[in-house]
């Protein structure tokens, strides 16, 4: 029991990272019906802007609050890593709009390949271990054979995904941004055509869906306390089978699979088999899309011709 | 000097400034880009502590690389924007050119093996024959296997490398626990990796475009993460050694006095597998490509272009699209068994490495900058792009340039991302987007490129 409630405190911790990648992939996959494949790599990306920053803060300007330090990293990884997304729209997206369906999906495979050779090149393909913070851990439950334990890094993932996600979905709700995003979710066309600027809608979608990228790896950063640049493809999957999972094109379905993608992942390798646990997720979005294409929350796709 | 009135000078100078200005902004994204990531670099010290390592010369040369390349394009853009646009056509090949030239692809390919021999003698022809040669004809052929399902069925396939490694570990197994030769091992390896395709084409028939991709990609990773996982009968990360090595009609490539060599009274010299390999693997691509030739006259294969262009039509058209793709999907995959059959018997050692996501990607590369469709392209493209990144590792003059830490090889990855995405947007039909076309009409006519392109299906 105490085994349990362990597991699903850390699963739901590993899900809420994963919903945050995954609302990224959702939002650009409703606007502009593509697989964005280079976002597990912005993912990655913002790993390390966030690890370098932290760096910097702490080594060199010897900023002494870890929370001061962790704000100021948190808003400089979600600009940086906003800047990215949008150059790799601007330049790799963009000029292949109203192309081939598949010419915008192998652009994202060539900038994925791209951007994690980038990074390889760049910081080396060692493993980079960052400082080590955050540690202390709340005993919930001392139930003699097994401790249940909620460590701060856990508490402070669970807050900060909460407020994000909130401001995020204020944002999407009830701005003229976000109206415009849903206008042209539902037809590019007639919204341009009623002086939306889809351009820079489109830009934005994909800007926004950067920053929670970022914080997801600020979180993951600081949860696995190493980054790699390898680390973009595995997490993109799943996160984009936790898109999948609650509905591709919907936002509280990315939230709702990824905590779902991080609780099954995390029963999986706890109860069955630890080796196979990547083959549960990719099973997952298989049988997902087969069976099940509109996922939890997502509506049917009606094909028009 | 003449006067130039005011408003003609203000006309000329407002590109300039306006080019400048994009300019400059091209090189604040690319010091926004690079501040990081380029600018300092993470390493670790001898006490295992991260350090941070500043290289702001790069961000330096980043920088200023974005500003001249940003305003050399719009300037060049600015001097062609006023010629008259050309009216593109869809250019016809001459009907002779296209074979003549494969037909001197074909004789220099079939040269190759002595042409290496007789310019870099028999030390340097081991590794031209083996890197280059075996290598590119490996990937030629995998291009033109995933050809079948990506160029003319226009199914993107993400997982291809799995029916490849099916191949390859099918050959591997049979030869242990059958013992098995490679001449046996091969049709069968063929034969299991068609049958996977069709187990797992199946359940996906349905999916579109991009949700097919993203699905066998999941497949693709099911089958690698099986082969490191399932340990007693694949050996895990240790993968399979002593493959056996084909023999040429029963004769050995050895030493032995029932070799080859000895056979027909030659030197021993390990330069007469690795050209037997070269035929092979020659002779395995060209099947591939001939049967594909013929595919393409054949019913089948104008349904699975027919259903390229346009799925509903060819749907309402009677066309059964679940048979044809499945048909696209299981030839494909057997032809890509045939490739990893013969990988494993040239490595004699396999492990689930040589199969990772990367390798189905570089397939999917080559496919696609070729030209999809365009056997002729796909030769190109793997050519270019497998012996691009073996040239690579000859660069040693580089060393001397960028310092003795640099490693071309590195860069090859990174090479192959950026040309996926610059090929997409400058040609996003491939360097040959020409294909020859499986029915004439008998008179010729110029069409307009507008009205033929792709379906959106």
């Amino acid at each position: 029991m105490e085994y349990l409630a362990q597991q699903l405190i850390n699963g739901l911790t590993l899900g809420s990272i994963y919903g945050l990648i995954a609302i990224g992939y959702t939002m650009v996959f409703g606007i502009i019906g593509m697989v964005n494949f280079a976002h597990g790599d912005v993912f990655m990306v913002s790993t390390f802007i966030a690890l370098i920053f932290l760096m910097v803060l702490t080594q060199i300007l010897g900023v002494g609050s870890l929370v001061i330090a962790l704000f100021i990293v948190l808003i400089l990884a979600m600009v940086l890593t906003s800047v990215w997304s949008w150059a790799i729209e601007r330049f790799a997206y963009r000029p292949l709009r109203g192309s081939f369906r598949l010419a915008p999906m192998i652009s994202a495979i060539g900038m994925s390949i791209f951007l994690s050779n980038l990074v390889q090149v760049t910081q080396g393909p060692r493993n980079k271990p960052s400082p080590s913070m955050l540690s202390d851990v709340l005993i919930l439950s001392d139930g003699g054979t097994y401790t249940v334990t909620l460590s701060y890094k856990q508490i402070l993932i669970a807050t900060v995904t909460a407020v994000l996600l909130a401001a995020f979905w204020y944002v999407v709700q009830h701005t003229s941004l976000g109206r415009a995003q849903r206008a042209c979710e539902q037809d590019r066309r007639m919204a341009a055509l009623l002086g939306v600027d889809v351009d820079r809608t489109i830009s934005l979608t994909f800007v926004m869906g950067a920053a929670l990228a970022a914080v997801a790896g600020l979180m993951f950063m600081i949860y696995y306390g190493v980054v790699n640049f390898n680390d973009g493809f595995v997490p993109g999957v799943k996160a984009f089978t936790a898109a999948v999972l609650g509905g591709i094109g919907s936002l509280p379905g990315a939230v709702l699979g990824g905590l779902l993608i991080g609780l099954i992942e995390t029963l999986w390798s706890a109860y069955f088999s630890i080796d196979y646990k990547d083959v549960a997720t990719f099973s997952i979005l298989a049988i997902t899309l087969i069976f099940m294409p509109s996922g939890l929350l997502g509506k049917p796709d009606v094909e028009k011709v | 000097m003449a006067v130039v009135p005011a408003e003609l000078q203000s006309t000329k100078a407002r590109p300039i400034t306006a080019a400048l200005k994009e300019a400059l902004g091209a090189g604040l994204l690319a010091l926004g880009l690079s501040v990081p990531i380029l600018a300092l670099r993470t390493e670790q010290d001898i006490s295992n502590r991260l350090v941070l390592q500043p290289r702001w010369n790069y961000v330096v040369i980043a920088v200023l690389a974005a500003f001249f390349g940003r305003l050399l394009y719009l300037m060049y853009a600015a001097a062609t924007a006023n010629r008259a646009p050309r009216v593109k056509t869809v250019r016809t090949v001459p009907a002779g050119l296209a074979q003549v030239v494969s037909l001197l692809g074909l004789v220099a390919l079939i040269l190759y093996p002595w042409i290496a021999l007789s310019i870099v003698g028999k030390a340097g022809a081991i590794k031209w024959i083996d890197n280059f040669g075996i290598q590119i004809m490996i990937y030629i052929m995998l291009g033109w296997g995933l050809n079948i399902v990506v160029g003319l069925a226009g199914l993107l396939d993400l997982g291809y490398v799995a029916f490849y490694a099916v191949g390859a570990y099918s050959t591997a197994l049979l030869a242990h626990n059958l013992g098995l030769s490679f001449w046996l091992c091969l049709p069968l390896a063929g034969i299991l990796a068609a049958f996977w395709g069709i187990l797992l084409g199946f359940p996906v028939l349905r999916l579109r475009g991009d949700y097919l991709a993203i699905v066998t990609l999941a497949f693709g990773e099911i089958i690698r993460l099986v082969l490191i996982n399932w340990v007693p009968v694949t050996n895990g990360y240790a993968g399979i050694s002593g493959i056996p090595r084909p023999s040429f009609f029963g004769l050995p490539f050895n030493a032995s006095d029932q070799g080859f060599a000895a056979f027909f009274g030659l030197e021993f010299t390990p330069l007469h597998r690795l050209i037997f390999l070269f035929y092979v693997i020659l002779g395995l691509a060209l099947l591939t490509n001939w049967v594909t030739l013929r595919l393409r006259r054949l019913p089948v294969g104008r349904a699975w272009e027919a259903l390229r262009e346009d799925e509903i039509a060819c749907r309402s058209l009677g066309i059964n699209t679940t048979n044809t793709k499945l048909t696209a999907f299981a030839i494909g995959a057997g032809f890509g068994g045939f490739a990893g059959s013969f990988f494993a018997a040239r490595q004699g050692f396999i492990s689930p490495e040589s199969f990772t996501f990367i390798e189905s990607a570089v397939v999917l590369a080559i496919v696609v900058l070729g030209g999809m469709g365009s056997q002729i392209g796909v030769a190109i493209a793997a050519i270019a792009m497998i012996g691009g990144t073996e040239i690579l590792r000859e660069l040693d003059w580089l060393k001397d340039v960028f310092g003795p830490a640099f490693d071309p090889t590195q860069y090859r990855m990174l090479l192959f991302g950026l040309a996926m995405v610059l090929v997409m947007i400058w040609k996003p039909r491939g360097l040959i987007s020409y294909r020859s076309p499986s029915i004439f009409l008998r008179e010729k006519k110029k069409v307009r490129s507008d009205l033929v392109k792709e379906g959106h299906g």
